[in-house]
């Protein structure tokens, strides 16, 4: 259960700058051009781009680089598989090869750029969640994607509903910590014994969180009705999106940097 | 000497910025048969204390002993300690899982290995403890009433035929009724059986009734371990801690200072009632 | 006539079979009938099961009665082009405290309601401000609900609440899950609130130390009206509120106790200070002048003389 608590949806880092305070469609535009041209790119003057692209965001982010760091840690074992497949699979002139596993020129600079890559695009996304409440976030998607609403997807609905997963994710990881601690004082045993038994013993603790979470469902939904909560028709915002000068001065910025990964990509 | 607990410490993320003491040098013992109170305001650690008494949570530091075995020493058992001190958390009734009454109580002695029949008796017997009437045995948990479903939460617990049995707030969100019949029902066992019991409750009334001894935690530390009228007699430190005597308690103290000549550890309605009569000469 | 109004008032929860046949009927309310004034403070007492949430939830209009009516500042709650103004115009606090805050901040959550009757941006700031002001919750506004206690939480959902505007707020049981602190916290600002800003005020609760500052104590009991007065009069009734399965503060029962026994102590005694103060001066009556010889005790004994 420690390690429930431990895994923060979304973490955001609390400090002020400039992109904290950024437009969260800027961010999330900024992040997809950004996952964008790694893509595109595929030599060293490309990436190199790319990297000091990053070194600047995160210099304006404030967020500490080793925080940023500690993320990579959930992906180093995917790192760890593409990196061993390019190295070891790819065909081209051989270096050396220990058994059936030959490494060539062309594989260590496949396997460079695809861990260069993975690490730019995990660290870039991250920056976007580092500086972004989840709320914002969720607000700044359902603008993004309003245009959905044309073609009857329910936007406002789903943002809601993903605004009110995030209030209640924390209350229901503690329940989930008392309804075992509970099962345990009945003698419940939740470690040992085969998958069978494992999976039978957990009824004991999801009946309850599911009877749980539809109580508290029914009793958010008749409190938000007796808020007069009837949907997105007419509803005003508290915190609507605006953009600022901050935020074209952003989006000139993504221009200037797509411009120069496409010069690369061309001229070298 | 039942339980033991020496220089119980225990520290939540220790070590990281959301280090936080949450039990800090505890020590007492507790006697085989004895009603305790367990007092403290929200955040006073008394929650994470009686998580500690059957080895759910292991403390940071310091030793638990039952019946003079060290409950975290190597080989010993947490199942079967737990067998023997029962915990009843906070709205138990959320625990209920099962598609009747009986079986959910059946799940405890089941967990202990019990056979198919010996573990219906001991459900049987722990229904019948707390007042549930035979026809809701076959029903499902959750068409009953709130009072209802409490009783059969501590069922399930009591079906581990346990020796101490603690009780988080069991009277929380009830009403005057509801609360009553849980209470006289933990007495009836404490009576009966001759069960420990250790109350979580913030009602000083109930616990000024039903308690032989009490122990209030502040901050994570024992601030007092002695019998109602005794405790109650700090009512004004009490305070500061954020908890109260019972109103009698004050009725009592501000009669003295103007002169009245009572017992200055009344603490009950019933004794109140008994003084003041005699103070103005009538007839109780 | 009064804010709210309830004429006959039936209210049956059916239970209904796959097929659609009634099962059980239960009757909740039976019969009610009820007028509140607009600026009390009102409270309903009952066991559980005694129809008083049920009542709470058609004031509201989240229930609409099977008989009789009910009206909310002259609108009828059974008019269903009008439920979104009663509900703007009735605010109403439920038990648990976390199953009614919808915002992951403080001050979005109680934005929320504002937000929901399209409020402009610059005028629901302005209603945040003053409703977190209103309960004293200012100093909490960018914190996550999920940080505050339940006494705070409780406090942040009146403020959600009041961002309505409302001229009338329904709590129904707010301190049933609170530690007694909490308890003390939430009754102090729906007091405020009653007394500063005029709101009507209907508190279901069972806890009685939080009905004698009420205006007005209603007792319910299987769905019908049974007691009606002020905190005084019904306190003074305390074997009629034990048969109905209630309870009394303990200074209450300990003056009905001793009056009973002949003591002379008035009737319905509701705080500490009324009991110590008609107990001083049936104990001067009573021999107690002898304990004004010894001394000590001159000057309480001297103005209790005084008031006699």
């Amino acid at each position: 259960m420690v390690m429930l608590r431990e895994i923060t949806i979304g973490q955001y880092y609390p400090v002020d700058s400039v992109l904290h305070r950024m437009d969260p469609r800027t961010k999330l535009f900024g992040t997809m051009v950004y996952i964008i041209s790694l893509f595109l790119t595929d030599n060293v003057w490309g990436y190199t781009a790319a990297a000091l692209f990053l070194a600047l965001v995160i210099r304006l982010s404030h967020v500490p680089v080793s925080f940023m760091v500690r993320g990579l840690k959930a992906i180093l074992f995917l790192l760890l598989i593409s990196v061993s497949f390019n190295l070891f699979l790819t065909e081209g002139e051989e270096i050396f090869r220990i058994w059936v596993l030959h490494v060539t020129k062309e594989g260590v600079r496949m396997a460079g750029f695809m861990a260069v890559r993975l690490i730019f695009l995990v660290m870039g996304s991250s920056v976007m969640t580092l500086t972004t409440t989840p709320n914002q976030l969720t607000d700044g998607l359902e603008k993004s994607l309003g245009f959905l609403k044309k073609v009857k997807v329910p936007v406002h609905e789903m943002s809601m509903i993903m605004s009110i997963a995030l209030r209640f994710i924390p209350i229901l990881v503690e329940e989930t910590d008392k309804i075992m601690k509970a099962q345990m004082a009945r003698g419940a045993d939740f470690e040992s014994g085969g998958l069978i038994q494992k999976a039978k013993s957990m009824v004991p603790l999801l009946v309850p969180l599911f009877i749980s979470a539809f109580r508290r469902a029914t009793d958010l939904a008749m409190a938000m009705e007796a808020r007069c909560y009837h949907g997105g028709e007419g509803r005003t915002k508290m915190k609507p999106l605006r953009y600022a000068g901050r935020d074209y001065a952003a989006y000139a910025v993504y221009a200037g940097y797509l411009g120069v990964i496409v010069l690369t990509k061309a001229v070298l | 000497m039942a339980i033991k607990v020496e220089n119980l410490t225990f520290v939540y993320n220790p070590g990281t910025a959301l280090e936080q003491c949450a039990v800090n040098n505890v020590s007492f013992e507790i006697p085989d048969g004895q009603f305790v109170g367990l007092i403290g305001h929200t955040g006073s650690g008394k929650s994470t204390l009686i998580q500690h008494l059957n080895g759910l949570v292991k403390p940071t530091g310091g030793k638990i002993y039952y019946n003079g075995e060290d409950i975290y020493a190597e080989g010993y058992s947490l199942r079967q300690l737990r067998s023997k001190v029962g915990l009843v958390f906070q709205y138990p009734e959320h625990q209920l899982f099962e598609v009747d009454v009986i079986s959910d109580v059946c799940y405890g002695p089941r967990n202990l290995g019990l056979s198919e029949t010996e573990a219906r008796s001991r459900a049987e017997e722990a229904l019948r403890l707390v007042g549930m009437k035979e026809k809701y045995w076959e029903q499902s948990p959750f068409e009953l009433s709130g009072g209802q479903k409490r009783r059969v939460a501590i069922a399930g617990v009591l079906a581990m035929n346990p020796e101490v049995l603690i009780l988080d707030e069991p009277t929380a969100g009830l009403d005057p009724k509801g609360r009553d019949e849980i209470l006289n029902e933990i007495a009836a066992l404490h009576e009966a059986r001759n069960m420990t019991i250790i109350l979580v409750s913030h009602s000083m009334e109930d616990m000024a009734r039903y308690a032989d001894r009490l122990l209030v935690m502040n901050h994570g530390e024992k601030a007092f371990d002695g019998t109602p009228k005794e405790v109650f007699q700090h009512y004004r430190e009490l305070e500061q801690m954020g908890l109260a005597a019972p109103q009698v308690t004050y009725v009592v103290h501000a009669l003295r200072e103007r002169g009245v000549e009572i017992d200055e550890d009344i603490t009950t309605v019933e004794e109140a009632r008994g003084a003041l009569l005699a103070a103005l000469r009538l007839q109780p | 006539m009064g804010i709210i109004r309830a004429e006959k008032l039936v209210f049956d929860y059916i239970r209904r079979d796959e097929e659609e046949n009634i099962e059980e009927v239960d009757r909740a309310i039976d019969g009610l009938s009820v007028d509140v004034e607009k600026g009390s403070f009102v409270a309903i007492l009952g066991h559980n099961g005694s129809g008083k949430s049920t009542l709470a939830k058609h004031i509201n209009a989240i229930l609409t009665p099977t008989g009789g009516t009910v009206w909310v500042a002259e609108m009828n709650t059974a008019d269903e082009s009008k439920v979104w103004e009663i509900r703007k115009r009735a605010g109403m606090v439920f038990q648990n405290p976390d199953n009614q805050i919808i915002g992951n901040v403080v001050e979005e959550d109680v934005g929320f309601g504002p937000e929901n009757i399209g409020v402009p941006t610059d005028d629901i700031w302005k209603r945040v401000d003053e409703s977190l002001e209103a309960v004293g919750m200012t100093a909490y506004r960018y914190k996550s609900p999920n940080k505050l206690s339940g006494g705070q939480k409780q406090r942040v959902a009146i403020a959600g609440v009041m961002a309505m505007r409302p001229s009338c707020i329904v709590l129904d049981e707010p301190t049933a899950m609170l530690d007694p602190n909490g308890r003390k916290e939430v009754i102090r600002t729906v007091r405020e609130l009653n007394q500063k800003e005029g709101i009507t005020v209907i508190l279901i609760t069972h806890y009685m130390e939080e009905v004698i500052h009420a205006d007005r104590v209603i007792v319910m009991d299987e769905g019908k009206i049974v007691m009606d007065g002020t905190p005084r009069e019904i306190f003074s009734r305390v074997d009629e509120l034990k048969s109905y399965r209630l309870d009394v503060p303990q200074v209450t029962e300990l003056a009905y106790e001793l009056r009973k026994a002949g003591a002379e102590i008035p009737e319905g005694i509701l705080s500490l200070e009324e009991f110590v103060g008609s107990y001083m001066k049936a104990y001067a009556a009573q021999g107690g002048r002898e304990n004004c010889a010894d001394g000590g005790q001159r000057t309480d004994c001297r103005s209790q003389k005084e008031m006699q």
